[in-house]
């Protein structure tokens, strides 16, 4: 299984070396544009729980990023197996299932962890540091990123073309991006929005991340229920790859 | 060394392999010859585990495709009809992930890789983009993948689709070769003569049926040795004939044009299933 998995992330690497510059370009466009717009807008003039706008805006994006990051990768997939067909080559080895999404899914790690370095690099520049060395911190960042890449392997062996993926998207990526606690925090909400976005593992991320990055904390029960909610995606997204089969 | 025994496939409405049996011996080349839609692809991506099979057993160098998927994966090499390298990766860095991908050690790796890409003509080409390519170098680098691991088994699905006649004539070469050294290789392609000069054994597979399986020179002699076609305003006419002196008899009676011709895959075809292969 290790040497499926190996090859499956010796693959993406590659990929990944070959668009380094300009992948760390577009990642780092979405939240330059966030923290120009709503930290000058705001900035040090509105205060969140506290902290500055820009100090409360900049967990609230490593998260979210972290997230289509993360499941960034299931256009990579879609585009591979729909148009590329590398996909069967992956199909026609003699590797497990386990092993293609376990691969995959380090993929999108991976990217995540780089989508947040580039974060953290833009709040520095914004004259912003936060608690960023405890583990507690990235703790929630893996287990964020290991969600949606699990979630994002899962949903491009069901759908059916590109533009279905771009649905899935709009439809759940994108409202959770915005609602997930990612610019405002959500006990501002009515008591009815706040337990339907209990559900969303990108609440826990976000509180679990911003937590330790402002107090330097462990939100422990955030942290298992996004362990859980990943495990449950990732064995999901091995019975889709064997279901891709026909 | 491939065996398949009461094979069938079914897509919802579609029957697209009806229990079909056919065994292929270690270092024969088979084609399998059928038209669009026949089944040809069906049976090859079951028997590399690319589709699951619907009924029925299938053996690759004794291993059960179903109860023994990984080891009977290891036994074959795959090309498929659609190019499906790679496009971001160079020729080298295509070759490499298949070789990881079979848990082929670092250092054999880069050795079988140089080695073939020098028996496939490209090794000038290691460090291009596969995008860079041209259709017959991408499908010699198909083939250089596909052999990558020692497969004793090569499937190659319609290998030539799409190639002029020069590029298809060397891709013919290769794979001569290839089963020269002793690769089994099970060939589909709706190119007669392509299984003609290539093929010791072929079968004609009919909307999921196999109808006939044989030697060409077997399923030629059938119908004879020469035929006939005579045109009319609507229609086209081939009879058939054991010797060239029969037709020439025959064909003194004709007032209507006509052309004198060797039977060839495509007439023992056409006899067997009343339509065209192409």
């Amino acid at each position: 299984m290790i040497q499926g998995c190996g090859a499956i992330y010796h693959r993406e690497v590659l990929i990944l070396q070959r668009r380094f510059w300009r992948m760390l370009a577009s990642m780092a466009v979405s939240p330059l544009l966030y923290l120009l717009a709503f930290g000058y807008a705001m900035g040090d003039r509105v205060m969140v729980a506290g902290y500055t706008y820009t100090e409360f805006l900049i967990p609230g994006l490593v998260a979210m990023t972290s997230m289509t990051q993360a499941y960034g990768i299931a256009s990579e997939i879609n585009i591979s197996r729909f148009y590329w067909h590398i996909f069967e080559e992956f199909q026609a080895a003699p590797i497990n299932d386990v092993a293609y999404v376990l691969g995959e899914v380090l993929a999108g790690i991976t990217r995540s962890f780089i989508s947040v370095i580039v974060i953290l690099g833009l709040g520095f520049i914004f004259g912003v540091s936060l608690g960023y060395y405890s583990i507690w911190f990235w703790l929630p960042v893996l287990l964020n990123s290991f969600v949606f890449s699990s979630l994002a392997v899962g949903i491009a062996m069901l759908v059916k073309s590109h533009s279905d993926q771009a649905m899935v998207n709009n439809f759940i990526i994108t409202p959770m991006a915005f609602l997930g606690g990612t610019f405002f925090p959500i006990d501002r909400l009515p008591p009815v929005a706040q337990k339907i976005l209990f559900f969303l593992p990108l609440t826990h991320a976000s509180k679990a991340i911003r937590g330790a990055a402002f107090e330097h904390h462990a939100n422990l029960y955030s942290c298992l229920l996004l362990a859980l909610t990943g495990a449950l995606f990732f064995f999901i997204a091995i019975h889709c790859v064997n279901r891709a089969k026909d | 060394m491939i065996r398949i025994e009461n094979l069938s496939k079914r897509y919802k409405n579609i029957h697209a392999l009806k229990s079909i049996s056919l065994q292929v011996a270690q270092g024969e080349l088979f084609a399998y010859l059928g038209p669009n839609g026949a089944g040809k692809t069906t049976t090859i991506r079951i028997l590399t585990g690319l589709t699951n099979l619907t009924s029925g057993k299938a053996f690759l160098n004794g291993f059960d495709i179903e109860k023994q998927t990984l080891d009977a994966k290891k036994q074959c090499g795959l090309v498929p009809q659609t190019i499906n390298l790679d496009q971001e990766l160079t020729v080298y860095e295509n070759l490499e992930v298949h070789g990881c991908l079979f848990g082929m050690p670092a250092r054999q790796r880069a050795e079988k890789i140089l080695e073939l890409l020098d028996y496939v003509d490209l090794d000038d080409r290691k460090d291009t983009l596969t995008k860079n390519l041209s259709g017959g170098m991408r499908r010699r680098i198909m083939i250089a993948r596909a052999l990558l691991h020692s497969p004793r088994i090569l499937f190659l699905d319609e290998p030539t689709v799409g190639l002029d006649a020069g590029i298809r004539r060397k891709i013919w070469a290769l794979i001569k070769k290839i089963q020269q050294n002793g690769t089994t290789i099970f060939l589909t392609t709706h190119y007669i003569e392509e299984a003609e000069f290539l093929a010791a054994r072929v079968a004609f597979l009919d909307e999921g049926n196999i109808v006939a399986t044989d030697t060409p020179e077997n399923l030629k002699a059938r119908l004879g040795e020469w035929a006939i076609d005579r045109v009319s305003e609507d229609d086209m006419k081939t009879q058939y004939f054991k010797t060239m002196e029969e037709a020439k008899d025959l064909s003194r009676h004709y007032e209507d044009s006509f052309t004198l011709r060797r039977v060839n895959l495509e007439d023992a075809f056409l006899s067997l299933t009343g339509k065209t292969v192409k």
